[in-house]
């Protein structure tokens, strides 16, 4: 794996008996012991994640929210220093170039974070927009370092180790502060359904924290968790994975994330036009959430079927270890949703039953 | 390091057969199999009384990552299945060679097994 790129962590999570893979280019640990117990260390007790691979962005100038609004199709406007806010950018065709969290660090000084194999794409699509506006776009991506510690011991373990109030962070909002010694900024975000922390650091500071973290959290539970276990976790969340359930092709209408594109915000923006014609026609395909009351896991690109005839395709499956049952989410054609579906495993027909996710009930702050 | 018991006779595929001193065989599979597999969720058992020949798949180990074939490594008639992984199949995962055999046989021959490595030449390839 020489020519993957590392986190700074990479050494960390191999003295730690972690599994490597290759994920979107980086070397990243995709287990530590079992992708099933640090599902259930995270629901039951704490996580902790090296996120690292993500990507970071400084957006910054007199015409920063200008630049915002048009890029992305959530209303950054509704931002004040201190929120964050999750939303998609498209394309003019309505396919998403990426979902992204938006920080408001004070005005005209926002921070975006990105997905890890969206780097590149993103920097360009964002640059090239750039030009018509006076903003600043600075990719921060190698100087940062990111932690999240999720489950519901998250905010003991975090604050033993911060005089930051946390207590003070509602959920999507975020501060800054010292954490084991290390400047932080302490995001009350994550990808699993459940409360936790996001911790934005120097590189040079990752190691250092990851164990201070370790050291703190072990009374609590805490335990080393892997993108398996996030997978899993964002699984049955019902949180959308972009390369799963947002693409290129998909809007994210399509992907059930209505509430993030704000056709009525003030300013125009990439993919208006066609996220509204999609909203006024409805959209022709559907994301859809399914669980089979079997074990059997339903592997992504399975087709769908209803009454015989393929209706679509599956995006994401995994087993829920919460509910011992296989979850997933699916790409069908919206005129199927309604109608009894199911899929093959070698040669055995799984009833696929719909669901409105989270599929186990989440605690969030 | 994988766990290799020198009292088993190994198949390329990694799987494992026991000879019994009542002439029967028990089957699982080896401990780099689970290992490389990682947690199991599912064992799809054969049927009782299916007779099979060496090289065949008699069923499928699932797990988190994926979904492989086992395949038997002599021939012979299914005589037991082992009914605890339908319920506990992470057994396949914390005893791979006691509690997680997979199913019993009554060997066609028996002398099959002598073409089958020994514990040094699987752990050898498979290190």
């Amino acid at each position: 794996m020489a020519d993957l790129k590392r986190t700074p962590l990479r050494d960390f999570h191999a003295a730690h008996g972690a599994r490597l893979v290759d994920f979107a280019g980086w070397e990243m640990p995709v287990q530590y012991r079992s992708i099933l117990d640090e599902h259930k260390a995270v629901r039951r007790t704490a996580g902790l994640f090296d996120v690292s691979h993500m990507g970071e962005v400084d957006v910054r100038g007199p015409e920063a929210l200008k630049f915002l609004q048009r890029l992305v199709t959530n209303d950054v406007a509704s931002l004040f220093p201190g929120r964050v806010l999750y939303s998609p950018m498209c394309y003019p065709t309505g396919g998403t170039v990426d979902d992204l969290l938006v920080y408001l660090r004070a005005p005209n000084d926002y921070f975006l974070c990105i997905n890890a194999g969206n780097i590149d794409k993103d920097l360009a699509w964002m640059r090239a927009l750039a030009r018509d506006f006076e903003v600043t776009l600075t990719d921060r991506s190698p100087d940062y370092a990111l932690l999240a510690v999720q489950g519901p011991q998250a905010a003991a373990i975090v604050q033993s180790l911060t005089s930051a109030k946390l207590n003070l962070i509602k959920y999507y909002h975020f501060g800054e502060g010292t954490v084991a010694g290390v400047h932080c900024l302490l995001s009350r975000t994550g990808y699993t359904g459940e409360d936790g922390f996001e911790l934005y650091h120097a590189a040079g500071d990752a190691v250092a924290l990851a164990e201070a973290l370790l050291t703190a959290g072990a009374p609590h539970g805490l335990e080393l968790a892997g993108l398996g276990a996030r997978d899993s976790l964002r699984l049955e969340a019902g949180y959308p994975l972009y390369g799963h359930e947002l693409n290129t092709e998909l809007s994210p209408l399509t992907a059930g994330l209505g509430w993030t594109v704000k056709l009525n915000k003030a300013d125009d923006f990439n993919g208006k036009a066609a996220l509204a014609e999609e909203k006024q026609s409805g959209s022709k395909q559907k994301v859809v959430y399914f669980k089979t009351g079997d074990r059997r896991i339903v592997r992504a690109d399975s087709p769908v079927f209803s009454a015989g005839e393929a209706v679509g395709r599956v995006l994401s499956g995994t087993l829920s270890p919460i509910l011992n049952e296989a979850i997933g989410s699916a790409l069908i054609s919206a005129s199927a949703v309604a109608q009894p579906l199911h899929a093959d495993i070698r040669g055995s027909a799984v009833q696929l039953t719909l669901v409105k996710p989270p599929f186990v009930p989440l605690k969030k702050t | 390091m994988s766990n290799t018991p020198s009292d088993l006779r190994y198949a390329k595929s990694h799987e494992w057969v026991r000879l019994e001193s009542d002439g029967t065989a028990v089957i699982g599979i080896t401990d780099y199999a689970q290992n490389s597999l990682g947690d199991i969720t599912y064992v799809q058992l054969p049927k009782v009384g299916a007779t099979l020949n060496a090289g065949e798949a008699f069923g499928v180990v699932e797990s988190v990552k994926a979904a492989s074939d086992v395949y038997l490594p002599i021939s012979g008639t299914v005589l037991a299945v082992n009914e605890t992984l339908n319920s506990a199949p992470e057994t396949l995962n914390t005893e791979p060679y006691g509690a997680g055999w997979i199913l019993k046989l009554k060997p066609v021959d028996a002398a099959q097994a002598n073409s089958l490595m020994d514990a040094a030449a699987y752990a050898q390839a498979n290190v």
